[in-house]
C-alpha cells in the first residue's frame, strides 16, 4: 500500500514561506512527477513527504495515519537522491545490504533479497565493486537497488537522472518506468525537466513558487492547460504566445498555439514571416520565425524535409481548434 | 614542459633547491654517523680514535634505554590516542551551525600557535603548580588534597601537556574532513533506519578514516621528537625520558657526544620501526 495524503501543508524557513498551505492525494501505486522550475519547492514537497524536513503546519497522512511527525525511518518510504548518496567506503553489496542491516533482517533473507535486486538491476556482476569503481549510471541503479530490497510503500526520486548524459538518461528513463510496472508501488518523481514528466507520469503536479498550478494526466495538461504557466511549461518546443490585435479577434487576451499545431507553407497563408534560425533535427526542424508582427518569435515544427533558408519569407496558418485562449488573468478560457 | 629545452631548463632551476634540501639532510646523518664509531669527549680530550660498535653497545645496555623507548612510545600512543578521539567530538561539535562559529573556531585553533616551551612553561606554572596552581584552588575547592602533578603523576601531566598543543591541528584537519561529508549520504542512512550513533559508525566514521590516517602520521613524526615540553617540566625526571631525551642529556650533559650520536641512529632505527607498523595499520586508508 501506498496512499500518501497532504492536508494543508505548509513549509516556512526562518520568515521565507517555501510552501503555502498545500493538499495534494497520491493514490496507491501512481507514478506522480512533480515538475516545476528551480526554486518552486518540488524538492522540499519532496522532503516534507520523506521526513527530511519538518512541515511548519498541516498533516501528511500515509495509507491513512497520521506520519507528519513520524521520523523517516518509520514511514516505510524509500529515496533515491540526485547525487545516488552511495556509501563509498562500502561495495555494492554492501551498499545494498545496509537498509536491511539496519532493519535488523535475517543474513539469509538479506542475500536473496540482494541476489533478486541484482538481478533485475543487471548489477550481478559489480556486487563486489564500491561506488567508485562505477559508471553513472550503474550507481544509479544501485541507488534504485537499495531502495527496492526495502520493499518501501513508495519510492521517492529527487531529479535521479540529472547527473547522466543525454543517452543514458532515455535509457533510465525507460528502465524506471519498467521497474513501476513491475512492482505497481507508488513512486513520487521530482523533476525540473517537462520532457521527464511528460514521459513517465500517470499524474503531473507542476508546481510554481510552492503552489499547485495544475494536477493531472499528461495529456490532460497538455491539451487543456489551466493557465498560461502551465500551458508553457509544458510541451517542446514551448508554446507560442500572441498579444495584441490578433488576440482580441479570438476574443482573448492572449492566445498560445504550439509550434506543432501551426502549418508552414512557402506560398500562402494567414500570418507571414522571415526565416531566423532553423534547428533539423532530422525527422522535425523547428523555425524560429520573426518580423511576423505577432511575437518577437514564432516557433513553428514543420517536417524535416521543408526546404526554406535564413531569411526566406514563409506563411503560417495555426489550427484554429488548437488555439488556447487566456484572459487577463493568464487563465484559461474555452 | 613539453619541449627538451624547457624540461631541462626546469631542471635546472630545480636543482639549487634540491642540493639545499639533500645536503640538508645528508651532511647531519654523516656527520652523525661518523661520531657514533668515534669516542669523542669536546670538554675531556676530544676527538680519541675509533671504537667500532661500543658506542651502539653502551647505549643500548644502559639502564636508561628501555625505559626511555616505553616513555617516547607511551607518550605518542597517549597523545594520538587524546587527540584523535577528542579531535572528531570536537569537530562534530564545530561543525553544528551555532553563534559566533568563526570566533569558535579561531580560538580553538589558538593552542597551535603557542611555542612549545611558553605553552610547557604556562602548565607547569598556572595549571599544575601544588601551591598555586589554578587545579590545585580547584583540587581544595572540593576539599582534596592538591595533586604534585609534575612528580607524581607526570606522566599524565607530560600527556596533557601535548595533547592540549596538538588538539588544535587534529581537530582543524577533521573538522576540515567533516565539512567535506556529502550531506545527502547520511540523510540516506538516515531514510534507511540507521539511528544517529549508527550513522556516525557506519558513515562519519569511515569518511574520516584519511584524515585520521594524516592526523597519526604527522603527529606521530612531531610527537617522536618532543623536547621541550620534558626540558621546561620535569626535565627528565619522574620516568619522563624520552629516547630524543636521553641522547640530549648524552651529548650535552655528559658531553659525550659519539654515545648520543649512537642513539641518534637508534631514534631512527625506532622512527622507522613506527613508521611501518604505523603504515600497516593505517597505510591502507590512503589508498584512493
Amino acid at each position: 500500500m501506498g496512499r500518501i495524503t497532504l492536508d494543508k501543508v505548509t513549509k516556512s524557513f526562518g520568515d521565507v514561506n517555501v510552501i503555502p498551505p498545500l493538499d495534494l492525494t497520491i493514490n496507491d501505486g501512481e507514478f506522480v512527477v512533480f515538475v516545476g522550475p528551480s526554486g518552486c519547492g518540488k524538492s522540499t514537497l519532496l522532503r516534507l513527504i520523506a521526513g527530511l524536513e519538518d512541515v511548519t503546519s498541516g498533516q501528511i497522512r500515509i495509507d491513512g495515519e497520521d506520519a507528519t511527525n513520524l521520523p523517516p525511518a518509520k514511514r516505510k518510504l524509500a529515496m533515491v537522491f540526485q547525487s545516488y548518496a552511495l556509501y563509498p567506503h562500502m561495495s555494492v553489496r554492501k551498499n545494498i545490504a545496509f537498509p536491511m542491516k539496519m532493519a535488523g533482517v535475517d543474513e539469509a533473507e538479506q542475500k536473496k533479497r540482494i541476489e533478486a535486486a541484482a538481478k533485475a538491476l543487471n548489477l550481478t556482476d559489480y556486487l563486489d565493486r564500491r561506488p567508485g569503481q562505477l559508471s553513472g549510471g550503474q550507481r544509479q541503479r544501485v541507488a534504485i537497488g537499495r531502495a527496492i530490497v526495502r520493499e518501501p510503500s513508495a519510492f521517492l526520486f529527487d531529479e535521479p537522472l540529472s547527473n547522466l548524459d543525454a543517452a543514458l538518461r532515455v535509457n533510465m528513463r525507460l528502465e524506471i518506468s519498467e521497474l513501476h510496472n513491475q512492482l505497481e508501488t507508488t513512486m513520487i518523481y521530482v523533476t525540473h525537466d517537462q520532457v521527464e514528466a511528460m514521459t513517465m507520469a500517470d499524474k503531473i503536479v507542476v508546481l510554481r513558487a510552492g503552489h499547485i498550478e495544475q494536477v493531472g494526466s499528461p495529456l490532460e495538461l497538455y491539451r487543456a492547460p489551466r493557465n498560461k504557466f502551465v500551458a508553457g511549461f509544458i510541451g517542446s518546443p514551448k508554446m507560442n504566445f500572441i498579444e495584441g490585435a490578433v488576440a482580441q479577434q479570438h476574443g482573448a487576451e492572449t492566445i498560445g498555439i504550439r509550434p506543432e499545431h501551426i502549418t508552414a507553407s512557402e506560398t500562402d497563408g494567414m500570418w507571414s514571416g522571415k526565416v531566423g534560425v532553423a534547428e533539423h533535427l532530422g525527422s522535425d526542424t523547428f523555425l524560429h520565425v520573426h518580423d511576423s508582427g505577432l511575437a518577437e518569435t514564432i516557433t513553428v515544427r514543420v517536417n524535416g524535409e521543408f526546404s526554406l533558408r535564413h531569411g526566406d519569407t514563409v506563411y503560417l496558418t495555426p489550427e484554429m481548434d488548437k488555439v488556447h485562449k487566456f484572459d487577463a488573468q493568464g487563465l484559461r478560457f474555452e | 614542459m613539453a619541449t627538451q629545452h624547457s624540461r631541462s631548463a626546469a631542471r635546472l632551476m630545480m636543482a639549487p633547491a634540491v642540493i639545499l634540501l639533500l645536503g640538508w639532510m645528508l651532511v647531519p646523518l654523516t656527520m652523525t654517523l661518523y661520531f657514533s664509531f668515534k669516542k669523542y669527549l669536546p670538554m675531556r680530550g676530544g676527538d680519541l680514535g675509533w671504537v667500532g660498535f661500543e658506542n651502539y653497545i653502551r647505549f643500548v645496555t644502559s639502564s636508561s634505554f628501555w625505559p626511555s623507548v616505553v616513555t617516547t612510545l607511551t607518550i605518542v600512543g597517549g597523545v594520538l590516542l587524546i587527540t584523535v578521539v577528542l579531535g572528531i567530538f570536537l569537530a562534530i561539535l564545530l561543525n553544528q551551525p551555532m553563534w559566533g562559529q568563526g570566533i569558535v573556531r579561531i580560538l580553538v585553533i589558538a593552542p597551535f600557535f603557542v611555542m612549545p616551551t611558553v605553552s610547557a612553561l604556562v602548565w607547569k606554572n598556572m595549571f599544575m603548580d601544588p601551591n598555586y596552581g589554578l587545579l590545585s584552588y580547584l583540587w581544595e575547592f572540593f576539599g582534596a588534597q592538591p595533586v604534585e602533578w609534575l612528580s607524581k603523576a607526570s606522566m599524565t601531566s607530560i600527556i596533557t601537556i601535548v595533547s592540549w598543543q596538538w588538539l588544535p591541528f587534529a581537530t582543524l584537519i577533521l573538522l576540515t574532513a567533516i565539512q567535506s561529508l556529502d550531506s545527502e549520504q547520511l540523510e540516506a542512512a538516515e531514510m534507511d533506519g540507521a539511528s544517529a550513533p549508527k550513522r556516525f559508525a557506519y558513515i562519519t566514521l569511515p569518511h574520516l578514516g584519511r584524515a585520521i590516517t594524516v592526523v597519526i602520521l604527522i603527529q606521530t613524526i612531531f610527537l617522536l621528537s618532543i623536547f621541550a615540553e620534558i626540558f621546561v617540566t620535569t626535565g627528565g625526571a619522574f620516568g619522563t625520558k624520552t629516547l630524543s631525551y636521553l641522547i640530549f642529556q648524552r651529548v650535552l650533559e655528559s658531553q659525550n657526544v659519539g654515545l648520543g650520536s649512537a642513539g641518534g641512529v637508534y631514534a631512527i632505527i625506532l622512527a622507522n620501526i613506527v613508521a611501518i607498523f604505523l603504515m600497516r595499520i593505517v597505510g591502507k586508508n590512503l589508498d584512493a
